[in-house]
């Protein structure tokens, strides 16, 4: 098999490495993280408690003591006494430093607006003020809860550091496998495979496994990382994308007429007819869905636990080449041949949102995990950033040829693959920067795919000769949480991820811009909400009033026939039974019409002419 | 250059060997989590109807006696036994761990059995019976041996009363027990004669209960729509309630003394403080039939309540509406009920004879578990609750399938209760503003309170 003799020699080549460089890297790493550790304690010097490195970082805002707090911690204070009694000085309350965490822990706030001062209960009822006082306090405490659990976190994040006249996008591979351990040296390597190429290529979800696919039908997956490969197989077709479904049990892949779905053994499971010449697939973890677009320009969700279409939509700018699924809310994104970028969700037939991103065809799109930040590249050669919370626009880059695939990792580094080349940049969503942090160049190659390993500091590229991966310091998320991924997955841990994770699936529903929505309370009362639709009613009457959308009959509804009410309920008394009641309708009605023939003109007999014989008076009586 | 790249070692991530733990890290980080109010709500819903799937409140129907149960009573020193009397005046003892009778008296009185009660008090297993036959009576299961099987025993004790009784309970600390019948009377069991009557005016007292922590005050309600409050240390009455409809049963409060609730004929069940009786505290309003009986569970924070409509009731007392609704086909009208010491079942007795075991909650499962499982279970509750709102968790949680009659019944009486509602309104509209203030449900019910 090709892959393997390639891994083969790959990991031969990196198998010389001495474990001594690992252990002197290592040693500066720690010499490095206690440094740091000390600078930080000198910073904050009459802080007792040992404090999450992110939140040592900043400075105190705020040193003013608030009673209302330390009435409030009763329950953290006890909770972590004996860790303040073994801190060696105590110049501060241990409340105090948690307010201070509580107001800095804005990541695990969720929104939520921690209490400035004792202000007065805002709800009227007596009953409720407090259960909302208390629901408060535990929702503070947990917020300083989970910034405290950050202790607790082993790992920190891989870093690279330029020094002197050195910059870091003029570091090599080599030069970096030459300073790394040998366990990260080894995760370099090129894959030489020129037969069946441009390759494309994706990971699962703790990084563990890698999928590629070859445009000419070539198939394979692998642990990419112990170089032991999954299964290799030839499909005889052109394949477009590839992508794993829930776990490394499934793939599915976009061939030429459908998709498919193969199992870790590479054996056919399904074939997905209702995606008609696939070029692009997505896959919804938490709601089991795997979308696709292709030829035909549709977006189709199919769920691959039932194999119920859950959607099918038809954006109608002709064939999409790009499509990608927002991490954070779900919503699929599809990049468009006019420029546009659409989001969607299954169970809605108009897009969420149209953005016009580009002057020309989108070509490759990221969206960071946050769901703050996406990255479009178009063929008008731009780079841009946006925040797409509020669908501004925030800084561009300028590629020398159009990015072809961009992605960005699970710590915000934004990578992008156009003609031969790599580029990396660091901070490139929140901030505008100039240089990259990056960069590797291939020749005579075009860079087709590539995607961060989750988890890893390693990023993953496919181009016209093969695959690579190459080592990008501080790109994963180091802690990963064993109940969300876990690269060292058992088999059985595995089996009860898929049980959990199946009896959790979302309904298709469930997606919207904000993910939030569930379980919110919309504050309006019936009769604000009734008041507000006769608002809008009114107001869109109006508004068709002063354009002349009506005239005046339109309006009135005037028919013009013989219907009445008394009529009606004549009619609907028709029985043998002549009540009192009906007598004096009928009486009425008759008196009615009488009185309208005698209001009638007569008609002269010369008028009548020559069609008199046809003429009768009209009959006078019922 | 300083270069860091992420590299775990496989050994801290892995067990060493098949008996330690897997080591599983946690990270808490928002961004590693996304949708979770999505899949929260998904795991609530998931737990409602996993609830109600569990839902089987029915452990056992003990058969025996041969006529309907009228009195039940508990032993708060003994969580196995419990001792019914029914309609032919026999009364019997069951144990429920094994389900079965352990002390029988076939022929205890003559007449229906109207009451037991058992002697406070952990050293003795004695208890007090009245019936319709004038005679209060005390049992022990220790004391007086069984001669034979379906030979009454012997009695430790008998008092004779003037009148047929209609209730008894035993006051907590001093060997003194109250009978009802046209009037409360004292007893000391030492003694013959009844060492106080007390009475204001009642026909016939129906209930009589001692407050077990307040141990000197005495509630009793009357066919003339009265509760009355006694002082056992100055044998006077303290206050009288009079409310439209006449009060079947009165429980007080274990944990709160001065709060008690009565099963009312209207088919509500009120809660009242003693000390500020001109409103109820709660109205519970469920039961579409008179309420016959009325428990607090240990705790005091829950009810149980037995109703001419064939039902039962369970209740959190600062709510009006009913929390679970137990019945079954055979269950004929309910004319006893208890919940237990252990705040786990909920016994009752109902006129087809039978006494029944049930689970207070109705998806609970007793048995040692794991903490795995009652950490599942802890969180599973708490998702319940911060999801009850939501309408499809609240529909799953709430919906059940309650007998046709009392759905029919239930629909109409709500209809009537609208119409009268409705009409008090229109003659609100057509009459000066003050003429018709509107009345809290907390005091529709009540005619008038006085004290002494």
């Amino acid at each position: 098999m090709v892959i393997a003799e390639r891994l083969e020699q790959a990991e031969a080549r990196f198998a010389g490495g001495a474990f001594a460089k690992g252990t002197i890297s290592r040693d500066g790493i720690l010499d490095h993280m206690e440094a740091s550790e000390m600078h930080s304690n000198s910073s904050e010097g009459e802080e007792s408690e040992p404090l999450p490195r992110s939140l040592r970082e900043k400075p105190a805002k705020s040193d003013r003591t608030d009673k209302k707090y330390v009435k409030n911690d009763k329950r953290t204070k006890a909770k972590n006494g004996d860790q303040s009694l073994d801190a060696k000085k105590k110049t501060k309350e241990p409340d105090e430093i948690s307010k201070r965490v509580l107001s800095r822990s804005e990541k695990y706030q969720r929104g939520f607006k921690p209490q400035k001062d004792e202000e007065p209960g805002k709800v009227r009822s007596k009953k409720s003020q407090p259960k909302l006082d208390h629901a408060r306090k535990r929702r503070e405490a947990a917020i300083v809860d989970a910034a405290r659990s950050e202790v607790l976190l082993a790992e920190s994040a891989g870093f690279l550091e330029a020094e002197g006249m050195e910059r870091t996008y003029r570091f090599t591979q080599k030069q970096l496998a030459e300073n790394l351990d040998i366990s990260s040296a080894g995760k370099i390597f090129d894959l030489k495979l020129n037969e069946f190429g441009p390759y494309v290529l994706d990971y699962t979800a703790n990084g563990k496994y890698m999928l590629v696919g070859g445009r000419k039908g070539h198939l394979a997956t692998m642990d990419w990382r112990s170089g032991k490969l999954g299964c290799e197989f030839h499909v005889r077709e052109t394949i477009r994308d590839v992508s794993w479904l829930h776990n490394e049990g499934l793939f599915a892949v976009a061939q030429k007429k459908f998709a498919y779905i193969y199992d870790s053994t590479g054996a056919e499971v399904h074939c997905l007819q209702k995606h008609v010449e696939p070029t692009k697939l997505g896959f919804l973890p938490y709601h089991f869905l795997l979308a696709s677009t292709g030829m035909t320009g549709s977006l189709v969700y199919q769920d691959v636990t039932e194999g119920k279409v859950a959607g099918e939509h038809r954006p109608g700018y002709g064939q999409c080449h790009v499509l990608k699924v927002n991490p954070y809310n779900a919503v699929v994104h599809m990049g468009h041949g006019n420029g546009t970028v659409t989001m969607w969700s299954p169970k809605q037939s108009q897009p969420l949102a149209k953005m016009l991103c580009h002057k020309g065809p989108v070509q490759a799109m990221a969206i960071d995990h946050s769901g703050t930040y996406m990255a479009t590249s178009g063929l008008d050669g731009r780079l841009k950033v946006w925040d797409i919370r509020n669908f501004k626009s925030l800084h561009e880059y300028i590629t020398m040829r159009p990015a072809q695939s961009i992605d960005i990792s699970q710590r915000g580094l934004l990578a992008a693959g156009w003609g031969p080349n790599v580029s990396v940049w660091k901070d490139a969503l929140a901030t505008q920067v100039y240089e990259p942090y990056m960069k590797r160049l291939l020749p005579s190659t075009t860079i087709s795919d590539l995607h961060f390993v989750p988890y890893d500091d390693v990023l993953g590229y496919a181009h016209s000769n093969g695959i690579s991966s190459i080592v990008v310091p501080g790109a994963g998320e180091p802690n990963f949480d064993a109940y969300v991924a876990n690269p060292y997955q058992t088999k059985k841990q595995r089996q009860e991820q898929e049980v959990k994770g199946l009896l959790d699936k979302l309904a298709p529903e469930t997606i919207q811009l904000d993910p939030n929505f569930i379980g919110k309370l919309d504050p309006r009362t019936q009769t604000q909400l009734a008041r507000e639709q006769l608002e809008r009613e009114r107001a869109a009457y109006l508004q068709n009033k002063a354009e002349g959308k009506y005239l005046d009959n339109e309006v009135k509804n005037k028919m013009k026939g013989r219907n009445s009410t008394a009529k009606r309920y004549a009619r609907k008394r028709q029985s043998n039974v002549m009540d009192l009641k009906k007598l004096q309708e009928m009486e009425r009605m008759e008196r009615e019409l009488q009185e309208k023939e005698a209001k009638r003109r007569k008609v002269p007999e010369e008028e009548k002419g020559a069609l008199n014989k046809f003429y009768t008076e009209k009959r006078q009586t019922r | 250059m300083k270069v860091k790249a992420l590299s775990r070692s496989t050994a801290e991530y892995t067990r060493e060997t098949k008996s330690d733990i897997q080591r599983m890290p946690r990270n808490v980080n928002p961004e590693l989590h996304p949708l979770e109010r999505a899949r929260e709500y998904k795991r609530a819903l998931n737990s409602a109807k996993l609830e109600r799937m569990f839902a089987k409140p029915f452990i056992a129907s003990l058969s025996g006696h041969i006529d309907g149960i009228y009195a039940m009573s508990k032993n708060p020193w003994d969580l196995d036994s419990i001792v019914t009397g029914s309609g032919d005046g026999e009364l019997r003892m069951w144990s429920l761990s094994s389900q079965q009778t352990i002390w029988r008296a076939p022929e205890a009185h003559r007449g229906i059995v109207k009451g037991v009660c058992s002697v406070p008090g952990g050293s003795s297993d004695r208890f007090l019976s009245v019936g319709t036959d004038r005679l209060a009576k005390v049992w022990s299961r220790s004391e007086s041996a069984i001669a034979a099987d379906g030979v009454t025993p012997e009695t430790v004790a008998t008092y004779t009363g003037k009148h047929a009784f209609n209730g008894i309970d035993h006051h907590r600390t001093r060997p003194l027990f109250a009978t009802c019948s046209s009037l409360i009377e004292v007893w000391d069991v030492d003694r013959s004669e009844p060492i106080a009557n007390l009475s204001w005016g009642a026909d016939t007292i129906n209930a009589v209960r001692m407050n077990q922590t307040e141990v000197n005050v005495l509630a009793s309600c009357g066919t003339d729509r009265s509760i009355i409050l006694y002082d056992l240390r100055t044998s006077s009455p303290l206050s009288k309630l009079v409310m439209t409809l006449s009060t079947n049963a009165i429980a007080w409060n274990p944990m709160e003394a001065f709060m008690f609730a009565t099963a009312n004929e209207d088919h509500n069940v009120y809660i009242f403080d003693m000390r500020r009786m001109d409103h109820a505290v709660n109205v519970l309003r469920n039961h579409v039939s008179a309420v016959m009986d009325v428990d607090y569970s240990p705790t005091g924070q829950e009810l149980v309540s037995g109703s001419y409509d064939r039902t039962i009731r369970l209740w959190d007392v600062n709510r009006a509406q009913s929390r679970d609704i137990y019945h079954t086909k055979r269950m004929q009208r309910v004319f006893c009920v208890k919940y237990t010491q252990d705040n786990n079942y909920v016994l009752s007795g109902s006129d087809d004879s039978n006494l029944r075991l049930w689970r207070a909650r109705a998806s609970e499962r007793m048995g040692a578990k794991s903490n795995r499982q009652r950490a599942s279970v802890e969180y599973a509750e708490k998702l319940k609750d911060r999801y009850k709102f939501v309408p499809e968790v609240q529909k799953v949680l709430r919906q059940r399938n309650i007998p046709a009659s009392v759905k029919k019944a239930s629909q109409t009486k709500q209809i009537m209760l609208q119409s009268r509602k409705r009409k008090e309104e229109n003659e609100r509209k057509h009459a000066k503003s003050e003429a018709k203030p509107r009345v809290p449900e907390r005091r529709k019910a009540i005619l008038g309170v006085t004290s002494r």
